[in-house]
């Protein structure tokens, strides 16, 4: 029976981390279809998405033979570093202490990057372009990968994850070609926020079961974890921007 | 060999973007792993004192951060 304390936060984290990403990786191949061509980039994309199913495929079964408290300790501390990682930078970005990324500037600069390039480019086979749609969608993709095997395997939600993360990588391909640009509105600092506090929790909770040690409240304590993390996560926030000296590095970023 | 070395430094950079963050949070773990079950306090504790540890070293770090940037 399904641990709706676990599959919720699961596939919500999953979804977050594929949206920004897909976001992400969107703008790149976007300026590659804009500048080189559609072709190049639909295969550089496709050749990614299916590396990337292949890994989830493969690795998300194969962590299912792993004794469960082996995996709880070892995924639950790469987990950690993960979602800390996001959440570190999240907080940095909120704060005004590292600038926020700014789609449109990626896909501008990439676009004039990429059109100097194609000047000298006679080959019907764009292995540049290919190799450049493959790298973004990979790199990008290779994040989500983690999340989705990660959290699946050791939360036996491999597949509402896995649903949850391809959902949002089409509903953001389906608007992003819709509109044609890059999606500059999306809010990528609160995305990265929000899947910062899951997957840390979801580390923490699980590390501490492998480890032994119980939690008040048994499964439900993820969701007091996910409360103090956003909390703490918000006070940090707002004690960084007041002991910076410098003021924020651009208007509209969110925690 | 080149693309080995990329691949193996994209594996590392999901993980890791300040080294200290990630060394403390290997090194706390690490400690409470072992302390916490020898140390004569309620088991019911050990959960929420790894969690208050992994807090305080996120905390510590972004304010760290703030001031250095």
């Amino acid at each position: 029976m399904a641990n709706w304390t676990h599959v919720g936060p699961a596939v919500i984290a999953a979804f977050l981390a594929s949206l920004l990403d897909s976001v992400e990786a969107l703008t790149t191949v976007l300026a590659v279809g804009t500048v080189r061509g559609w072709r190049p980039a639909f295969i550089g994309t496709g050749a990614a998405m299916l590396v990337l199913a292949l890994l989830v495929a493969i690795l998300g079964p194969a962590l299912g033979l792993v004794p469960i408290s082996v995996l709880q300790v070892t995924i639950g501390m790469l987990l950690l570093l993960f979602g800390m990682r996001w959440l570190r930078e999240a907080i940095l970005r909120s704060a005004g202490v590292i600038a926020a990324q700014d789609e449109a500037a990626v896909f501008a600069k990439a676009t004039t990057l990429l059109g100097r390039e194609k000047q000298g480019v006679v080959a019907t086979w764009d292995t540049a372009a290919i190799a450049t749609t493959f790298e973004a969608v990979m790199l990008e993709g290779l994040e989500v990968v983690f999340v989705v095997i990660a959290i699946g395997s050791v939360g036996n939600t491999l597949i509402p994850a896995t649903i949850g993360a391809a959902v949002a990588c089409v509903l953001v391909m389906i608007v992003g070609f819709a509109l044609y640009r890059p999606l500059a509105r999306v809010p990528a600092n609160l995305l990265k926020f929000t899947v910062g506090v899951l997957v840390s929790a979801f580390a923490i909770f699980w590390l501490c079961e492998g480890l032994g040690f119980s939690w008040p409240g048994k499964d439900a304590a993820i969701l007091g974890i996910i409360a103090i993390l956003i909390a703490v996560a918000v006070g940090a926030t707002r004690l960084v921007r007041s002991s910076a000296s410098r003021p924020p590095a651009r208007e509209g970023s969110q925690t | 060999m080149n693309l080995i070395v990329t691949v193996f430094k994209q594996l590392i950079g999901l993980f890791v973007e300040d080294g200290t963050l990630a060394i403390l949070l290997i090194v706390w773990v690490g400690i409470a792993a072992l302390a916490l079950p020898r140390v004569p306090i309620d088991s019911s504790w050990d959960a929420v004192i790894l969690f208050a540890g992994c807090v305080a070293i996120l905390v510590e770090n972004v304010v760290r951060a703030g001031r250095r940037e």
